[in-house]
């Protein structure tokens, strides 16, 4: 596999971009006409070559530049990366997780050479040639969890399993829907999620928990959220609303399809060997309308999802404002056509 | 009286079931205001309670000093703000055995502080008992410069450190003690809405 890495930016000039590869291969999220929450799991495993459910860890056109906007980000704010005490072993089977995943699913950008605690890691694309000592944080120039997180596309939050429950309990976070990992940190299942509307009633988290506290090593699992955001940011964070706020009210008819993205959260679930914790990678795909409709499938179920979406969830996803011309938009690519099943390209 | 109804909300909004006795096992008790009253219903309903217990009182104006002394705790303490009583009840916290019980009784700044105290000195979540009492002001921190105001009884409210506007969430950090307040002019900078009291 040989991949170009874009030179973009996903602030200020906000030159971010995807490739017509790219487009194709994006994580479309729905696989029917209709939107409603369910616990829409299945196993990770590597699925259709090319695509983002191809390798454990997807590493694309973008990774370079999301390197250095999270890098952006932590000298803005260090509280981004945080890690109760405890968490210090779930990091180290994190980044072993990570190192191992990408030297044996990328051999050309990664390699990993293990001689006992003496290991020794290369990545290519960052520049990046370790050698250090395996549970020995000295030997690194910072945590664990900080130093494969800065590696890694993608949020990561690390949950505790205690009293039949998941805490976050360390996480580093800068591509986010708009929730804070500080104020969230120790929080338990039920608590982070409670802002979330509706789906509570109707019991998925009992049974998002359930499943989650069973997950088995080596058995990952995977499902899509989605929101949408204006301009190709990564850091749609609370912290930074303020900031970033004032661009969510630029939407115009005219420039909807260039500056209005869709947000895909590709959610994955390992168990981790030492710790018992999960990891939980939370990989963001930005992609403008523009581009999504380019694959007519994507474009007619598009329409319709938003068309029909309950008010409440356009509010809780933050695009109530802009809804109408984003659904009037694509409503010209929906010549009402039968669709697929399934989210691939037809 | 088992305290404030408050109106049902988000899972992480606190609830504050009241104070339930968990017999003559030691104990640390923290009333604050009128939370005095409860630690008076609790010792009316088991007298047994007090017999290891370390009260610590902030009166807040109110006068239960000596009626909640005339209960016979173990010790009893008076201080006159949280603060100034938090180096005492770190010290208890950290001296406390496996299976001492908390009791909590007053504001809600107050019983989130204490609670995030608790915690954070390893006490079980289940070992800690709360009840409300007071009005409804709430400890709230700002998500963009991080700083508390203390008894916030408005919404959309000033932040006292950085001065953006804030709506009031009810999403609770048990660590920190404190709801998140969120910059409400954040997308139309200028437009704030109307000040509301905030009710229970």
């Amino acid at each position: 596999m040989t991949l170009r890495f874009n030179d973009e930016t996903f602030r200020g000039d906000y030159t971010y971009h995807n490739s017509a590869a790219a487009v194709r291969r994006f994580p479309f999220p729905f696989d029917q006409d209709s939107y409603m929450y369910s616990v829409n799991i299945e196993p990770h495993r590597p699925t259709r070559a090319g695509s983002v459910f191809e390798h454990r860890f997807d590493v694309d056109e973008h990774y370079v530049a999301e390197m250095q906007d999270r890098a952006i980000t932590l000298a803005d704010d260090p509280l981004r990366c945080q890690s109760l005490p405890h968490m210090e072993l779930a990091g180290w089977d994190f980044l072993e997780l990570v190192m191992v995943c990408k030297s044996e699913d990328y051999p050309d950008m990664f390699t990993l050479h293990r001689d006992g605690d003496r290991w020794h890691w290369i990545n290519r694309p960052l520049g990046i040639d370790q050698r250090f000592t395996f549970m020995d944080t000295s030997t690194l120039p910072c945590g664990p969890l900080e130093y494969i997180g800065r590696q890694t596309q993608g949020d990561h939050a690390l949950l505790d399993q205690r009293e039949g429950n998941l805490w976050m309990d360390a996480g580093i976070v800068t591509s986010q829907a708009d929730w804070s990992l500080d104020f969230n940190i120790g929080m338990n299942f039920f608590e982070w999620h409670a802002p979330v509307p509706k789906a509570h009633e109707l019991g998925i988290f009992q049974r998002a928990l359930k499943f989650l506290t069973n997950v088995q090593q080596g058995k990952p699992s995977r499902r899509l959220n989605w929101t949408m955001t204006v301009n190709p940011r990564l850091d749609t964070s609370p912290e930074n609303y303020h900031k970033w706020g004032p661009e969510k009210r630029t939407i115009t008819p005219e420039n909807v399809g260039a500056k209005q993205y869709l947000r895909v959260e590709l959610q994955s679930f390992y168990r981790l060997p030492r710790s018992n914790a999960l990891v939980f990678p939370i990989r963001c795909y930005l992609i403008s309308l523009e581009d999504l409709v380019t694959v007519p499938k994507w474009g007619r179920r598009f329409h319709r999802v938003l068309r029909d979406l309950p008010d409440e969830l356009a509010e809780y996803k933050g695009f109530a404002v802009n809804r109408s011309m984003i659904v009037d938009y694509l409503a010209r690519f929906d010549d009402g056509a039968e669709t697929s099943a399934g989210i691939f390209p037809d | 009286m088992a305290g404030t109804a408050f109106t049902p909300s988000i899972l992480s909004r606190p609830v504050y079931a009241g104070l339930v006795s968990r017999g003559a096992t030691p104990a640390i008790m923290l009333a604050e205001g009128e939370g005095a009253l409860a630690l008076m219903a609790l010792a009316d309903h088991d007298p047994a309670v007090m017999g290891h217990a370390h009260i610590i009182h902030i009166p807040a104006g109110t006068g239960h000093g000596a009626a909640l002394q005339a209960l016979g705790p173990a010790m009893y303490h008076e201080g006159p703000t949280l603060p100034a009583v938090l180096p005492r009840l770190r010290k208890a916290l950290g001296d406390a055995h496996m299976g001492t019980a908390l009791y909590i009784a007053g504001t809600e700044g107050v019983i989130g502080q204490v609670t995030a105290e608790a915690l954070a000195a390893g006490v079980a979540a289940g070992a800690i008992s709360t009840e409300h009492h007071g009005g409804a002001a709430r400890r709230m921190q700002c998500v963009h410069c991080k700083g508390i105001t203390e008894d916030v009884v408005t919404d959309p409210f000033i932040c006292s450190h950085c001065g953006l506007s804030l709506f009031v969430r009810d999403h609770f950090s048990r660590r920190l003690g404190a709801f998140q307040g969120v910059c409400v002019d954040a997308e139309t900078p200028g437009q704030i809405p109307a000040m509301q009291e905030i009710r229970p």
